[in-house]
């Protein structure tokens, strides 16, 4: 269809991103042989690290973008969303590949990782994180395929991915709704351990909503960059139009986590002056209002700038969150202490270049971004502030 | 019938005779290089410290003291560790001892994602990071010798009956008239309710609070919390989806209005 073969240009910034990946490749496979003591400041107070807390909870988080997009794009059938639809599916797919990945590193008896399949512990939230995730991951690859064999003509197997659409889509909203939720559900369990502003039976909620919510401001940043990265002009009309879902989602969850602090007696505990107090009126204050206001004000949401510092606020503000939930809001009950290992810092830093390289392979190969109706009228003048992407 | 033991930490002269008869009886190695001037040492429990005897210098002015506390894991009735594990590597046994890889079946099935590390109320499971292939350890009760009729361990090695072996609602019933004979004492039995209640239980003459415990925690088990989350999953899960599903019908378009394939196209780089 496209008449032109596979082809991925090569760039300093690549080769960057290439050698950062080989670095990790490595410290993986011996984390992998010598164990993660060897590798990891990991200890008995902290289980949990920065490949838990920060590469699987905000991978996931950020991928959110996957089913909000989908919701609105697929069931709700809101047309003028569908420029963004497969960049956001991309970018889902490769956070869970990514969470997968630090997931099978973090798990010390690693070749046992088929395990939960096969011997079912039900009573456990991370059996429902476990199997949705991987089955979500399973139906992205599916729903992917579809784009994969525009491309590559197999037309026997798109006929059968066509026939499957429907229950798919289905399924890849449910499924996120009920793991991003039970990422949320996991913390539960530390009752009287996590900060009493974190800790809350509403945690599966106010993940599951913040995901969600999180999805738009993330697509507004990808394309952002990718529009940058191309010379091609950002889709500013529908970052736009996507920040009244955000404004409107946080509302309610700013209005619900008062009221939840409120119900519980807590609500003082934000004010106490102890470093959660502040990591909390931090998360509130910057993170969640400030962008509702940036949102709010027409003259801010309309330029370019002024969607994008919001959605990067939005973004920073959910992963924020996720780290005050596993490590700030945890510190005080578990004492000992834990900083990641350069070796941490690498691998995870490996990971993310791989999303980088394959959402540029895939995005230079496949039909992903909406075809460019108008010329880039001067991007000859732009030219020298592009990404070196 | 459960088992249990009863702490009275009054009676306790911090000799660790059972810290040691622990590490003999399971063959747990010692690491030399933690031989410091510190009195508690291990300071903490560890993959290779089942149990470890601490010391608080408790109490008020003239009436200060020093106590020992033996710690290990508790035994909870309704183990948050069992419920945590998605492998199901933990079993809380009908002797009372909670112990992990219970059947020869499942004995390798812990993928050592340590949950059940964040899920312990009492920080009591503990890694094997220098291993390879680590396993999660934690105390047994001595589950091995309580199926020969045996006592654990620990109790037949503590000279001064501060251990005491036994059923668990029999040990409840001393456990209350020695506090309610004894104005010594506080009126506490820790681990009667903590947490749905545990299997070893504690009594005490100094306040709780001074010996490192975690006090006023909640009376619910762990499980419970969890499961009043996890109840709602099949309900969301068909509930969601069929709403999905019917809105997805509802507001499709009369007519395709977009042949997807024809919207988007690969990116030239070399534009
Ligand atoms: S104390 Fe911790 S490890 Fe022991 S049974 Fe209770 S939850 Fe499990
Ligand atoms: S053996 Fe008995 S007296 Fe000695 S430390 Fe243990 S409990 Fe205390």
């Amino acid at each position: 269809m496209y008449g032109r073969n596979w082809s991925f240009r090569i760039t300093w910034f690549r080769i960057l991103l290439i050698i950062s990946v080989l670095i990790a490749a490595a410290a993986s496979l011996y984390r992998f042989i010598y164990g993660l003591g060897a590798v990891t400041n990991l200890n008995d107070q902290w289980p949990w690290g920065l490949w838990i807390g920060f590469d699987l909870l905000c991978g996931i988080a950020l991928a959110g973008g996957g089913f909000s997009t989908a919701l609105v794009v697929h069931v709700l059938h809101r047309d003028k969303y569908l420029p963004i639809a497969r960049a956001a599916l991309l970018t889902s797919l490769l956070g869970y590949i990514i969470s997968l990945a630090s997931l099978l590193l973090d798990i010390g008896r690693w070749f046992n990782f088929w395990r939960p399949f096969f011997y079912w512990g039900f009573h456990s939230v991370l059996f429902e994180v476990f199997w949705c995730i991987s089955i979500y991951t399973t139906i992205q690859v599916l729903e992917f395929g579809d784009i994969f064999f525009e491309k590559v003509k197999c037309p026997s197997l798109k006929k059968i991915l066509g026939y499957m659409i429907t229950p798919l889509l289905i399924l890849g909203i449910v499924l996120p709704t009920l793991h991003q939720s039970s990422l949320g559900s996991l913390f539960i369990v530390a009752v009287d351990k996590l900060y009493p502003l974190w800790w809350s039976m509403l945690l599966p909620f106010f993940f599951v909503w913040s995901a969600f919510f999180l999805g738009p401001a993330m697509v507004t940043i990808e394309g952002t960059i990718a529009s940058r990265a191309y010379g091609r002009d950002p889709e500013l009309p529908v970052f736009q139009s996507m920040t009244r879902i955000t404004t409107w989602m946080m509302i309610i969850y700013f209005i619900i986590k008062m009221i939840d602090l409120n119900y519980r007696g807590v609500f003082g505990m934000a004010f106490n002056g102890s470093h959660e107090s502040n990591m909390f009126l931090i998360e509130m204050i910057v993170f969640v209002l400030l962008p509702i206001f940036m949102y709010a004000i027409p003259s801010i949401r309309n330029k370019l700038w002024g969607v994008v510092t919001a959605s990067v606020l939005v973004v920073v503000g959910v992963v924020f969150n996720r780290m005050n939930v596993v490590f700030t809001g945890m510190a005080r009950s578990v004492g000992g202490s834990y900083f990641p290992s350069a070796w941490e810092f690498l691998i995870t830093l490996g990971m993310w270049s791989f999303l980088a390289l394959a959402y540029l392979f895939i995005v230079e190969n496949f039909a992903i971004l909406p075809k460019e109706g108008h010329a880039h009228s001067n991007s000859t003048a732009t030219y020298g502030t592009h990404f070196p992407a | 019938m459960s088992n249990g033991v009863l702490v009275d930490i009054s009676k306790c002269i911090g000799c660790r005779s059972c810290q040691t008869a622990c590490r003999t009886w399971n063959d747990l190695p010692v690491k030399t290089s933690q031989n410091t001037n510190q009195w508690d040492v291990p300071v903490e429990l560890d993959a290779d410290t089942w149990t470890r005897v601490s010391c608080y210098l408790a109490g008020e002015g003239n009436e200060r003291r020093w106590r020992f506390v033996k710690r290990q894991c508790m035994h909870c009735n309704e183990p948050a560790c069992e419920s945590a594990c998605f492998t199901h590597s933990f079993l809380k046994t009908e002797e009372g001892p909670v112990i992990y890889k219970p059947t020869e079946l499942n004995k390798d099935y812990c993928v050592g994602c340590r949950y059940c590390m964040i899920a312990c109320p009492f920080n009591v499971p503990k890694f094997q990071y220098e291993k390879t292939f680590p396993y999660v350890q934690k105390c047994r009760f001595c589950y091995d010798r309580l199926l020969e009729n045996e006592r654990p361990a620990c109790i037949t090695a503590c000279p001064t009956g501060a251990l005491k072996y036994g059923d668990r609602q029999t040990l409840l019933a001393e456990a209350r008239q020695r506090i309610n004979s004894n104005s010594n004492y506080v009126k506490h039995i820790y681990g009667e309710k903590e947490y749905g209640g545990t299997s070893w239980m504690y009594i005490s003459d100094v306040p709780f609070e001074q010996l490192g415990f975690k006090t006023s925690v909640s009376e619910k088990s762990i499980p419970s919390y969890t499961w009043q989350a996890l109840k709602w999953t099949p309900y969301i899960f068909a509930g969601w989806g069929a709403m999905l599903t019917a809105m997805r019908f509802f507001t499709k378009p009369k007519e395709e209005g977009h042949n997807e394939a024809e919207m988007y196209a690969p990116v030239d780089p070399k534009e």
